[in-house]
């Protein structure tokens, strides 16, 4: 791992945003359950494509369009655990939407999360809209979208990476391939074997990496970035992964895979791997363990009560934030 | 004062907008080296380079798409439709992403985007280079609707929808290109968006409208006055949002009122228009609300005798306002 510039700090907050990611995401279950969230949708399976993605950015600085299932994500690129409770919660003060949007509809102008709809696909245009300006700008910024395999069969994927890509932008395209978009396998999405296949007749490099090891997903990307930033123009990541759980709290998996399947890639289950990965390098050991664990419980509580106590939204805002002027 | 077509009115405004603000960049297929399949463009690219002037793939979405992203990383995008016509592929991105970018973060992000695109028929243009499309997208709260009707009007709306910091579809009828001129000051000057203008002061009969026919109406304004009927000519300018008042202010002072627009009849900016006056002003009236506008068939045909038939003419227009003046 020479000259990636990942010491052991950095990989060790890579694996605590992992787990703070998956614990927020439990609670938002649970919160489902009790009947105060009224749907969640998880990035549980994915935290290392997420997080090791994030970390190979500029967090802050470079712009990210991320989706529903980018929790991880949104956390490895500053948004607080309090920001996302109240987001999930539909709270007043919820900085991705003052509480319009559903859950898991990022955007922080702030962090450079750009705002996203439902319609999938649609990021990967403004992603290529963001770089874009930074070429005319020489902003020196590089923006990602981030999207499911199932979203590469709509029009607007094609045509960002197309004019992306005619326009040498500094764009990365990161796919996470979970092999279903809700119940639709990959092999009745498209008829080829990987997303990355794709980058080929568009004239960029597709790269697959495996999307459950968060040092091989900062590699990837970051050389995509230093691709970007110095004019080579887009890159195509699919980072192979699973999610662990159905779609969304409404969705139930067993309609469309075998236990077995689940089991199967649950063994590969990226913060388990992570963790005896540090573990083995030193990096983690009981003490510290212990530490951030309780530091992420105390955080997702802490939370946790202070959305379910937030104020909501005042029905008189209906009509603010129409238009500017 | 010059006189100007109203496409040259256009082209001196983007190019005056260009110089004034360095975040202003155009795009759209076939808007640099040839300047634009009507040349609204024509010598931008020129004066301004590639990076500002830009030929873009052959993909709208991506065009509007991309053109959000932009003016949320800094630019001030006003790209190019080459067809009202062919605005429907960036529906999605117009109307669920521009238009609601602002309200869905709660004001934490806008979208700065002027969209521009050739709308109407009488060109010979058939179904798909012929259509009026301002109906479908005035329904959309978030969006702002511009339809200049002289070219004087074309500058000063496009510089305002260029400043504002919110989407605008900026349409321009093709037909006006260059067969309309006036006198266009060269200096930069703004007109309000949402605010109409009575292009022709009357008692008789009102006639609300926009875009080509601002200058139907007043041709048939002109032909009324010689049999004695005085009409009164109001250019909304802007579908949304619309003028409320000055709609209402006609309305009262005239007691007869024709909307008159090209695109198809119901579900119409005249059905909206006649809501108003029938909420803030039926006891004004003299006599029922007339609208004269395109025919409900999916678009407009293109040989000559159909396409005739469809399109409003200053002849249809005066007619429809002698009728409501005898009335």
């Amino acid at each position: 791992m020479a000259d990636n510039g990942l010491t052991p700090e950095l990989m060790k907050e890579m694996y605590y945003y992992m787990v703070l990611s998956r614990a927020v995401d439990d609670r938002m279950w649970i919160l489902n359950r009790q009947g105060k969230a009224p749907v969640v949708y998880s990035s549980n399976g994915h935290e290392a494509a997420q997080v090791g993605s994030a970390f190979a950015l500029n967090r802050g600085e470079d712009w990210i369009c991320p989706y529903y299932r980018d929790l991880a994500l949104v956390l490895a690129y500053g948004m607080s655990v309090r920001d996302v409770m109240l987001h999930l919660l539909g709270r007043a003060q919820d900085p991705n939407s003052g509480g319009r949007q559903m859950p898991a509809h990022w955007g922080h102008r702030q962090l450079h999360i750009l705002t996203g709809g439902s319609v999938v696909a649609t990021q990967d245009v403004h992603a290529t809209g963001l770089a874009l300006a930074s070429k005319v700008l020489k902003d020196g910024r590089v923006s990602v979208a981030y999207f499911g395999e199932g979203s590469t069969s709509q029009g607007e994927f094609h045509e960002a990476l197309n004019f992306a890509a005619v326009h040498k932008l500094p764009v990365i395209f990161f796919n996470e391939n979970n092999g279903y978009a809700i119940s639709v396998p990959a092999r009745k999405q498209m008829a080829v074997m990987d997303v990355a296949a794709r980058a080929a007749g568009y004239g960029m490099p597709g790269v697959i990496v495996d999307g459950n090891d968060p040092l091989k997903v900062y590699e990837v990307t970051r050389e995509a970035a230093e691709r970007a930033r110095s004019g080579d123009g887009p890159t195509l990541i699919e980072a192979k992964t699973y999610r662990f759980v159905p779609h969304s709290s409404d969705d139930d998996d067993r309609a469309y895979r075998s236990r077995e399947e689940v089991q199967e890639w649950k063994k590969r289950d990226p913060l388990v791997m992570f963790e005896q990965r540090l573990t083995e390098d030193g990096i983690l050991n009981d003490d510290n363990l212990t530490a951030m664990r309780q530091q992420i419980k105390d955080l997702v509580n802490d939370a946790t009560d202070f959305a379910e106590q937030a104020p909501l939204p005042d029905p008189g805002t209906l009509y603010a934030e129409v238009y500017g002027s | 004062m010059a006189v100007m077509s109203y496409l040259e009115a256009i082209r001196e405004t983007l190019r005056q907008e260009l110089r004034r603000d360095p975040r202003i960049m155009i795009y759209g297929e076939d808007v640099g080296v040839r300047g634009g399949v009507f040349r609204v463009t024509e010598g931008l690219q020129a004066e301004f380079g590639e990076d500002r002037v830009m030929d873009s793939p052959l993909a709208e979405a991506a065009i509007i798409g991309t053109a959000i992203g932009a003016a949320v990383n800094g630019l001030r995008p006003v790209p190019e439709i080459q067809f009202a016509d062919f605005i429907f592929p960036a529906a999605n991105q117009i109307i669920q992403e521009a238009a609601r970018i602002r309200y869905r973060s709660n004001g934490d992000f806008h979208v700065p985007l002027v969209i521009r695109a050739p709308f109407g028929g009488g060109v010979h243009g058939a179904l798909y280079h012929s259509q009026s499309v301002e109906a479908f997208f005035a329904h959309v709260p978030g969006l702002k609707v511009v339809i200049p009707g002289t070219p004087y009007d074309a500058k000063g709306l496009l510089a305002a929808a260029i400043q504002d910091d919110d989407p605008v579809l900026y349409l321009e009828h093709k037909a006006a290109y260059r067969s309309l001129k006036g006198e266009v000051p060269s200096e930069r000057y703004v007109i309000p968006l949402g605010k109409a203008d009575v292009k022709r002061e009357g008692t008789d009969v009102s006639l609300i409208t926009y875009g080509l026919m601002v200058s139907y109406s007043l041709k048939a304004a002109e032909a009324l006055a010689k049999e004695g009927v005085s009409v009164e000519v109001v250019d909304l300018r802007s579908i949304r949002p619309l003028d409320v008042e000055a709609i209402v202010a006609t309305a009262r002072k005239t007691g007869k009122v024709l909307i008159v627009h090209e695109d198809n009849l119901t579900g119409g900016v005249g059905g909206e228009v006649s809501a108003l006056i029938a909420e803030h002003a039926l006891f004004d009236l003299d006599a029922p609300i007339m609208r004269l506008a395109g025919p409900d068939v999916p678009a407009m045909p293109y040989s000559p005798p159909l396409e005739h038939a469809f399109m409003v003419t200053p002849e249809k227009i005066q007619q429809a306002a002698l009728k409501l003046a005898r009335f």
